[in-house]
């Protein structure tokens, strides 16, 4: 035998390994949040969240930014949403299997791949100079869209596919037609999934900014109009670290978007919670 | 409603469903159109495999990138990889209940924290660290691989939890009623068992390590050339975009949108990988799968 640890000290010593990784995700969590927020929330006094930025945000707030990251989401969820969950709907209810469907599978799947940085230069050549939308609210928000398309898609179709089929079979034996089912019956049943998903695709289009460093613009006041240059909190962020803005206001801008994402977590997690429950309950 | 309407509403659904690919059309398109001629002007061979980077000498070449891409990558593999597959043992096997609560919430927030603050904290905290215990400006390969392990972890935890999961419980039993020990039987058993869906979290944090733009800037210093060791600084082809896009104008333009070309090739091989591979299980929660 040239066993030098016994089976039962393996079974020990590798147990101990998993339970430190397992700590040291958590830690690793930890020291990044807690150290943000530590650093960040001495800074984020009311001023510095309804303040307009003074000196290129070396000081004062950053109430712009906060609107510019709510503004750009919106449109961009407003615009993905439809599409997902339209695509989704088809994939999981109408489509049967042909080579349409792999192809449409493909790629959602190639997009939602792609690195953040090619929707980037997409964004540019696309919507701001061919399409002549110009650095905007706009070009940003689409290009966002085109992000967080696949992560609705994928969730509403998983969502509308796990509803219990004879819902869907007992309304069509009463007579009424396939949307009326899907509209009616279905969707109704997947609507926490499909909330789940839009949550998610929020989350994605809220913490982007390779993607809109080249579509949205930089500007420093609050964007009315779509139309009107903007700058969201990541961007607002990666400026003004790198370029050694304001230390002190870069803590502040990183800790409102550690914590706007923690609320996004929390929110989806509680509603994924909410809506196993009820399908367990029955 | 009539049997017109109901093929409307269809047709409709059907557009949606084709707006993804029509999408994807549109963005190689467009990428290509504009990165083309800079890779005609410049000759493929010399865009690819050049060494020299410089735009204000018209020199266009992207190999130095390309290795600096792939060494983060590689760097950022090595140690994320050990450290995700065992969490997603312990999360799927060993962890308490209560762990697991903890646990799991912890890895979701963990891919939800913008990149930006990655890259922030990593300029913070990590660079001086660097600095102070290697010496040097403390922006290097290693510093960028470090905050790209934590990026990518993730992915690699939840997609490899769920192989493991999905394992058929009568294995464990059998090899446990064999008298082996819970250790023998996830070494022998379920971790041979859940290998393919190992190895596409491993090309899912691939995907990720190399599309990975602002936070690597932040860290890795962005000098163009092939590092030496791991404490030299280096250049990712996505930093190469974003931190020139700003001024580029006429080929130098184009050379950027090339530079995007050679980053979707190197994605697209990833991708083909990965679907040879035979994945089928989508992650859902955690935003996106590559």
């Amino acid at each position: 035998m040239n066993r030098i640890i016994s089976p039962k000290n393996a079974q020990k010593i590798m147990k101990t390994i998993f339970w430190a990784s397992g700590i040291l995700a958590i830690l690793i969590l930890l020291v990044i949040i807690g150290y943000i927020i530590i650093k960040g929330l001495p800074v984020m006094s009311l001023e510095f969240i309804f303040g307009e930025p003074i000196d290129s945000g070396r000081s004062g707030g950053i109430f712009p930014m906060i609107v510019s990251s709510i503004y750009v989401t919106l449109v961009a969820v407003l615009v993905a949403t439809p599409l997902g969950v339209g695509a989704a709907i088809y994939l999981a209810e109408y489509a049967g299997e042909n080579n349409l469907v792999r192809a449409i599978r493909f790629g959602t799947e190639t997009l939602a791949s792609i690195p953040s940085i090619i929707f980037g230069l997409f964004g540019l050549s696309f919507f701001v100079i061919f399409l002549g939308m110009g650095w905007s609210v706009l070009s940003g928000a689409l290009t966002l869209a085109i992000m967080a398309l696949p992560t609705i898609l994928a969730t509403a179709e998983v969502s509308i596919e796990s509803v219990n089929k004879s819902y869907g079979e007992g309304s069509l034996a009463l007579g009424a037609t396939k949307w009326q089912t899907v509209y009616r019956v279905v969707l109704p049943a997947a609507l926490p999934g499909i909330t789940t998903g839009v949550i998610l695709g929020m989350g994605r289009a809220v913490a982007e900014a390779a993607a809109i460093l080249y579509t949205v613009g930089a500007a420093l006041s609050i964007p009315i109009s779509l139309f009107d240059p903007a700058r969201p909190l990541p961007l607002h962020l990666y400026m003004l670290a790198t370029e050694g803005i304001s230390l002190e206001n870069a803590y502040g801008t990183a800790a409102v978007l550690v914590i706007l994402i923690l609320l996004i977590t929390i929110i989806s997690n509680s509603l994924v919670d909410r809506y196993s429950k009820k399908m367990m309950g029955r | 409603m009539s049997k017109t309407n109901e093929s409307l509403v269809e047709k409709g659904l059907l557009i949606t469903a084709i707006s993804s690919i029509i999408l994807i059309a549109l963005i190689i398109l467009f990428i290509f159109w504009e990165g083309i001629p800079a890779m005609q002007s410049y000759g493929f061979f010399n865009f690819v495999f050049g060494m020299d980077w410089s735009p204000s000498d018209n020199q266009y070449g992207v190999f130095p990138m390309i290795i600096g891409s792939l060494a983060i990558t590689g760097l950022s593999l090595l140690m994320a990889v050990p450290l995700g597959i065992s969490c997603a043992i312990f999360l799927a096997e060993i962890a308490p209940n209560s762990m697991r609560q903890i646990l799991r919430p912890t890895i979701q927030t963990l891919a939800g924290i913008p990149s930006v603050v990655y890259g922030f904290f990593g300029l913070i905290i990590l660079v001086p660290f660097m600095r102070v215990q290697f010496g040097g400006t403390g922006f290097s390969m290693l510093t960028a691989s470090i905050v790209l392990t934590v990026m990518i972890l993730p992915i690699i935890v939840s997609v490899s939890e769920d192989a493991i999961r999905s394992v058929p419980y009568e294995y464990k039993e059998a090899s446990l009623a064999l008298g082996s020990t819970h250790w023998q039987t996830i070494k022998n058993v379920l971790f041979p068992a859940a290998i393919p869906g190992i190895i596409t979290s491993v090309i899912l944090g691939m995907g990720r390590a190399i599309g990975e733009t602002l936070a690597i800037i932040m860290v890795a210093g962005n000098v163009v050339q092939i590092p030496g060791s791991i404490f030299d600084p280096v250049r990712a082809l996505t930093s190469n975009i974003a931190i020139e896009m700003g001024y580029a104008t006429g080929i130098h333009y184009n050379a950027l949108f090339a530079t995007g070309i050679v980053l979707m090739a190197m994605i697209i091989i990833l991708l083909v990988i990965a679907n040879y591979l035979h994945y089928k299980k989508k992650v859902t929660i955690g935003g996106g799968y590559l």
